[in-house]
Parts: structure tokens; C-alpha cells; sequence
């Protein structure tokens, strides 16, 4: 059979590993013409044969199962070192990075090791927490939300982040002063609506959000429902060319918040 | 068939010519050979004497152990949980009779999507809060390997509800009753409401609740298509047909206080291919009544409510279709991102609808006045009076706003509407003893689909309700009267 080699993926994102396979399972719109390639040998195999067919959706639920067990919350933990260790403690296993307060940030090395030093920190309240690409999901969330004096939360392009989790970030309403949702690809307006409960908001990185339908229109809506928040937003080649606004907008995002 | 027809004789011809050439014999008999074309010709044609084998592949087959009719999200979902929670792979075998694939007046399409655990009756909050977190991990649920995830739409952004003095103790005992069952809700004051949403005209309001998680509206196409391609992997057979007969045994029994009661079977479902007058008859176990607004009908069809009144045999499945309409304007000034789904205490509701300050939203005629006129079921126009009489004012007054607002455009829909106490219908007939009921959610069935369809799924397999209890919502509380009230109705 003369199939490209391409198509002998068998779940078409797990080979790939690492994030770019994550990603795969979690990407919203799929470019058509990649899917159609993949959509050969395997599928031809699959439809005719239980067996194929079986271990095809036996991976694809093995893959869902991982992302929710790197996402189960450390109860133990919690209960015998309180909130905050459990937090980091979540964090840093994810492979973030947490800053007690007063503290100096902490964060894995290269081999994704990090020091249990912070467990001497149960009382002190963690002031941020940077999960930048991690695979947090909205039960992992849970753990964070714990933290009611969490001032700068950065989700940058978490792959597994979407509009209901944003929908519980009011939780931190009281504290939250930053926050950062660049990159992640499964954002939409339709969570960013949901942030109006986070009036202590200074800062808001909206940008590089590809399942906004509308960047620019969606910024300045959001702009509007956090009068007193810096929305850092669109890329405006993308959005909606406005002239003085536009002008407006680029001297903003070059104060340094 | 006039093709196939000609293409048979043509082809005969052919051949009949080639072996005569072969055959060597070349003055052929050309009259002859017209004429026996012409004869093929005339018998092949509809009430000719010829009749080849009649393939019957596009009837639905013969035997099927569940048939459900209606193929909207209830249908779908009962299709769903039963091939899910079947024990052995490929146990049973569910066909799913739908009788308009391009659900044109189905309920599910024209919905407004929305989903709240904004009830009174701790069941409906359960159901709800199942659903939600099925619609939470949609792509795991749903998941078909090869096709792309489903893109649900959903907006987190929660309902609220106001209320005015005389409904503020009921509003304050619900959502203490909601707050026990886990949903996530809070109580604000007018003054709240007021710093929170400064569009909004407090004036009448005593008390507004509003839920902060879980609650908002999504795409009902996407759940729809999405069940939809699930069930075809699991194996489900669809048909497009309608279903317009049941051929059904007695059997006379007495009960223990020596009632006579009589005992109905369906052994046989008729489903009339559509356009066509071609029926076949399935036999079948099992037949789920998922017709939405039409259930009411297939209940009769089934013999149900044909009996002297006030007994359990003369019980009608009170579920009948009511019009309802939905409004779409566009109101540059109206409220921004933030605007959660208000449903006013005067029953007037909306949402926001995209991003351009667009909004939907509508009210239900019984809720200005109980002995206002219902609009003829009878077709889906619009009645654009309704708006300007009816709808608008109560919105003007509660968002000054839409005071310039425009309309454009507007729809009409069914609720599959429970005159009895306006509450699902879920489980088994008590005396024709295999049609399960899965209906009557008069206007939020389709949030409450996913845990629906798994009751009816637990009731069918394993004889009983197992994840939500819901026997108050049996089909025999309308013979006993029991209503199962449900406050927030919308
Ligand atoms: C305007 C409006 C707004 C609504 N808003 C909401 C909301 O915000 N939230 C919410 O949860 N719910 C809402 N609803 C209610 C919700 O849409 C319905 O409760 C739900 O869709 C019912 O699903 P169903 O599958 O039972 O019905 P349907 O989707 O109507 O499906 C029934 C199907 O049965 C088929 N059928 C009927 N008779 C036969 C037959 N004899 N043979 C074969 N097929 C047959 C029909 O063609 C139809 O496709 C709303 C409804 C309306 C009308």
C-alpha cells in the first residue's frame, strides 16, 4: 500500500510527544488538509477491524487519562501542609514556577527537579504563581484557587486552559491583580467575559489568542468592562484597523507594567 | 425508474447484438430486435409485468431491541447512554426513527441554548449539574477517533434572576436549596446589582440571584451533531421515517384489590419511509417515546389515555406543542461583555448574542397572565406584535437601554410543553408496560439532556434509577396528581 508515511500515525498526536501532542488533542479548529493526509492506513484498518478500532480509542482515552493525572489534587498534601505547599507543590510538579512572599521565585531545574526547601514556608501566602505552558486543566485549577492572596497568576500558553476555566478565576477576585492568558489556544471571548468579576485587575495579557473570533473588537469590549485594567491585546495587524486608537493602544503597551 | 429501465433494455440490446455478430449471423432482425426492446421496455415500467427482486436496503431493518423515536438531543442521548452502558460491546441494538433530518421544527435547533441551576426542585438542579459537567468534558464523552473536537461555544458568563418583593422568600429558599445541592450561586441586593451592572434599573427589584459558575448558554447544534456522530460510532442505526403505528398484545390482569387492569405490550413500531408510501414494520423490545412536542401523539398511537377517565388507562402523557417566540436586535447601547442571561421578574428574558451588541430574548405568554391566549401551534410564524406589546416594555423598563433598540429578525419554536406541571417525563409506562418515556421538559430539556438520557438508559438496563434519582418524575403522578412543582419556569 502505497501510503504516505505520514499517515502511519496511530493516533495522530501521541508520537509527537511533549507539548506539541497535548496540544494536538486539545486544538479546536484542525487544518484540513494535515487531517486528510493522517486519515489513511489506520482509518482504512480501523473501520474494517474491531481490534484497530479498540486500540485506537484505547489510546486516545490513554491520553485524556494522562492529562487528568498530572491534574488530580494533592489532598494529602494539603490536609498536612495547608494550601500554599499544596499549590506550589502542584505547580512546580507541572513544571512552573511559584513565588512565596517575600521570597525569591522557585522553579524546577532542566530535569524538572526542584528542592522541597519551600515546605518550611506553610504560613507564608503565595503572592504568584508563573504556569506558563503547563498542563494545568480545570480540575488541576482547584489548587490554585486556594490561593486568596494570589496577586500575578501567568497561564501563557497552557494548552489545556479554556473558557470554563476561566470561568472560576473569580475565586480570586480579591487579590488577583495580574494576569496572563498569551498563547493559550483554547481561549475564546466567550471565557475573557467571564474576567469582569476580577475588578482588582491591573494588567491583562490577552494577546496571541488564535480561538478569538474578533481580537479587536474583543479588546476593546474588555477594555470597556475593566475600566481601570491595562489590556495588553491583539495583534492589530489581525484585528480592526482603527486609526487613533491603534495609536493609543501601541503607547500603552510600551508602559512597562 | 424510467432510467433503470431504459438502461436494462439498452444493455440487453448491446449484448444481444454482440453475440449476434459473434454468432456470425450478420443480416440481423432489426424489426424484431426493436420490438422485443420495446416489450422489455414496456414491462419494466411501473405497472408492467416484470418485477425484478425489490431491494429493500434503505427500509430500516426488521429487528431492532430498542427503537427510538425522535432523533432530537433527548432521543440522541438515550441512544448514547445505552450503547455506553450496555455491558458487552455490541449487546444491544438501538435504532433511532427520526423522521426530518433537517430538524427544521425540532426544539433542539431553536432553542436559546441556555443552562442553569437556577431550579427549585432539587432533581432538575441535579440534572443540571450533571449535564453541565457532560458538556464540560464534551471531548472526552463524545470523542470519535479521527474527527476533530467539538467546538461546544460555550458562554460562561451565568443567569440572573430577579425578583420582586412578593417572589424574594421563594427566590432566598431556592437557592438555599441550590447552594446544598453544589451549584454555585449567589444572592445580591438591589444595591449590588446596581454597583455589578449598572445598566440595569433596579426599580421593583427586591432580590436578584446569580450564578457564577457552570451556568450560561452553547451551541445546542454542536451537542446535537455531536451525540449524533458518537451514537454512529458506537454502532446505533438511524432511519428516516416516521413512526405511525404499534402493534401491541393485551394481556387482562388483576391486581391484588381486584382491580382488572389491562397489561399492553408493543411487539411492533411502523415506520412510514418519508416521502414514500412504504412502511416497514420493526419488531423491537423496547421503544423510547423522544418526540419532544409530538410525544403526546405517539402516547396515543400507542394506546395511552384511551380509556374511561380518571382511571390510569384514560391518563393522557399531557405534553402538547406550544409556540414560543425568540427575538433577535441589535441595541448599540445596550449592555456590554459582561451581561450574564436576565430573566426579569415579569417572566421577559435575554442574553447577549455575539459580540456587535446584539442580544436575544423573548417571554413565555403564560407568564404575563395565566388566562392569556396561548398562539395557534399550528405553524412557526411569528407574531412580531408579541414583541412591541408584550416583550419590549418589560425590557425597556428593566434596561432602559433597549429603549432604541432594533429587532432583526426573529424565530418561533415548540416547547415540548407538560400542561400538568410543566416537568420532564422520564421512565416507564406503568401499563404499556415497554415504552419509556424521555420528554415534557418544557423548555429546558436540552441542558438536561445528557443526564437525562442516562436515567432512561439506567431505567431500561438496569430497572431502576441509579445516578439521579427521579421518580418523581414518573409518568404516574399524572393519574395520582402529584404535581412535582418547579418555581422557576421559564
Ligand atoms: C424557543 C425555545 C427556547 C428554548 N430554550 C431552551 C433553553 O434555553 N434551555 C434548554 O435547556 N431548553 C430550551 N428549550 C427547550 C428544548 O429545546 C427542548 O426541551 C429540547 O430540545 C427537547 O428535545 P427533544 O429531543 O425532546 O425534542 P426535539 O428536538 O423536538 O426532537 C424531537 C424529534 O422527534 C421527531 N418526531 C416527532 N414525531 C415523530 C414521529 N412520529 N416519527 C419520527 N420522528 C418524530 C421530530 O421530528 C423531532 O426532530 C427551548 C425551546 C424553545 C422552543
Amino acid at each position: 500500500m502505497a501510503a504516505p508515511k505520514a499517515s502511519l500515525y496511530l493516533v495522530a498526536p501521541i508520537w509527537k510527544g511533549g507539548p506539541r501532542g497535548i496540544r494536538g488533542l486539545s486544538r479546536t479548529v484542525a487544518p484540513e488538509g494535515n487531517q486528510r493526509k493522517r486519515r489513511t492506513v489506520l482509518q482504512f484498518l480501523a473501520d474494517r477491524f474491531y481490534d484497530v478500532q479498540a486500540l485506537r480509542e484505547y489510546l486516545l482515552r490513554k491520553q485524556v487519562s494522562k492529562v487528568h493525572q498530572k491534574n488530580r489534587s494533592f489532598t494529602y498534601v494539603k490536609e498536612q501542609y495547608g494550601p500554599y505547599i499544596a499549590a506550589a507543590y502542584f505547580v512546580l510538579k507541572q513544571g512552573g514556577a511559584v513565588k512565596f512572599q517575600g521570597q525569591e521565585w522557585m522553579r524546577p531545574n532542566g530535569r524538572g527537579r526542584f528542592s522541597l526547601e519551600f515546605f518550611k514556608f506553610q504560613a507564608v501566602p503565595v503572592e504568584a504563581v508563573d504556569a506558563s505552558g503547563c498542563a494545568i486543566n480545570y480540575q488541576g485549577l482547584d489548587n490554585l484557587l486556594a490561593l486568596k492572596e494570589l496577586q500575578s497568576l501567568s497561564l501563557q500558553r497552557c494548552p489545556h486552559v479554556d473558557d470554563w476555566c476561566l470561568s472560576r478565576l473569580y475565586q480570586l477576585a480579591g487579590s488577583l491583580q495580574e494576569l496572563s492568558l498569551a498563547g493559550c489556544p483554547q481561549v475564546s471571548e466567550r471565557g475573557l467575559a467571564c474576567l469582569h468579576h476580577l475588578q482588582n485587575l491591573r494588567r491583562l495579557d490577552i494577546s496571541d489568542l488564535p480561538a478569538v473570533s474578533n481580537p479587536g473588537l474583543t479588546q476593546i469590549l474588555v477594555e470597556e468592562m475593566l475600566p481601570n485594567c491595562n489590556v495588553l491585546g491583539a495583534d492589530w495587524a489581525q484585528g480592526l484597523k482603527l486609526g487613533p486608537e491603534e495609536q493609543s493602544q501601541d503607547t500603552a503597551r510600551s508602559i512597562p507594567a | 425508474m424510467l432510467r433503470r429501465a431504459l438502461r436494462l433494455g439498452l444493455g440487453r440490446g448491446l449484448l444481444g447484438r454482440g453475440l449476434g455478430t459473434w454468432r456470425g449471423d450478420s443480416t440481423l432482425d432489426w424489426d424484431g430486435k426493436v420490438s422485443d426492446i420495446k416489450k422489455k421496455i414496456q414491462s419494466v415500467l411501473p405497472g408492467g409485468a416484470w418485477n425484478p427482486l425489490y431491494d429493500t436496503s434503505h427500509l430500516p431493518p426488521e429487528h431492532s431491541d430498542v427503537v427510538i423515536v425522535g432523533g432530537g438531543v433527548l432521543g440522541l442521548s438515550v441512544a448514547y447512554w445505552l450503547k455506553r452502558l450496555e455491558k458487552r460491546r455490541g449487546a444491544i441494538q438501538v435504532l433511532v426513527v427520526e423522521r426530518d433530518y433537517t430538524y427544521s421544527q425540532a426544539s433542539t435547533g431553536l432553542s436559546v441554548g441556555g443552562i442553569r441551576q437556577q431550579f427549585s426542585l432539587p432533581e432538575n438542579i441535579q440534572l443540571s449539574l450533571f449535564s453541565v459537567d457532560f458538556l464540560r468534558n464534551i471531548n472526552e464523552y463524545l470523542a470519535v477517533v479521527d474527527d476533530p473536537p467539538l467546538d461546544l461555544q460555550f458562554n460562561p458568563s451565568g443567569y440572573l434572576l430577579l425578583a420582586s418583593e412578593k417572589g424574594a422568600a421563594i427566590m432566598e429558599n431556592n437557592v438555599k436549596v441550590q447552594r446544598q445541592e453544589g451549584a454555585k450561586v449567589c444572592l445580591m441586593s438591589p444595591e449590588q446589582l446596581r454597583n455589578k451592572f449598572p445598566w440595569i434599573n433596579t426599580e421593583g427589584v427586591a432580590l436578584a440571584s446569580y450564578g457564577l459558575e457552570d451556568e450560561g448558554w452553547f451551541d445546542p447544534w454542536c451537542l446535537l451533531q455531536g451525540l449524533r456522530r458518537k451514537v454512529q460510532s458506537m454502532g446505533v442505526l438511524f432511519c428516516h421515517g416516521e413512526v405511525t403505528r404499534f402493534i401491541s398484545s393485551s394481556n387482562r390482569m388483576e391486581t391484588a384489590s381486584g382491580e382488572e387492569v389491562t397489561l399492553k405490550r408493543i411487539h411492533e413500531v411502523h415506520v412510514k419511509m418519508d416521502r414514500s408510501l412504504e412502511y416497514q414494520p420493526v419488531e423491537c423490545a423496547i421503544v423510547i417515546n423522544a418526540a419532544g412536542a409530538w410525544s403526546g401523539q405517539i402516547a396515543e398511537l400507542a394506546g395511552i389515555g384511551k380509556g374511561p377517565p380518571g382511571t390510569l388507562q384514560g391518563t393522557k402523557l399531557p405534553v402538547e406543542p406550544r409556540k414560543r417566540y425568540v427575538y433577535l436586535w441589535h441595541c448599540p447601547q445596550g449592555p456590554g461583555l459582561e451581561t450574564p442571561f436576565v430573566i426579569d421578574s415579569s417572566g421577559a428574558y435575554f442574553r447577549r448574542e455575539g459580540l456587535g451588541n446584539n442580544y436575544l430574548g423573548s417571554c413565555s405568554p403564560t407568564e404575563l397572565s395565566p388566562q392569556e391566549e396561548e398562539p395557534d401551534p399550528g405553524n412557526l410564524e411569528v407574531d412580531h406584535g408579541f414583541f412591541q406589546d408584550k416583550v419590549w416594555p418589560h425590557l425597556a423598563q428593566r434596561v432602559p437601554a433597549f429603549e432604541t433598540l432594533k429587532v432583526r429578525s426573529a424565530w418561533a419554536g415548540y416547547y415540548d410543553y407538560n400542561t400538568f406541571d410543566q416537568n420532564g417525563v422520564v421512565g416507564p409506562h406503568p401499563l404499556v408496560v415497554n415504552m419509556y418515556f424521555a420528554t415534557g421538559f418544557s423548555g429546558h430539556g436540552l441542558q438536561q439532556a445528557p443526564a437525562v438520557g442516562r436515567a432512561v438508559a439506567e431505567m431500561v438496563l438496569e430497572g431502576s434509577f441509579q445516578t439521579i434519582d427521579l421518580n418523581p418524575f414518573l409518568f404516574s403522578r399524572f393519574y395520582l396528581g402529584e404535581k412535582v412543582q418547579e418555581h422557576n419556569i421559564i
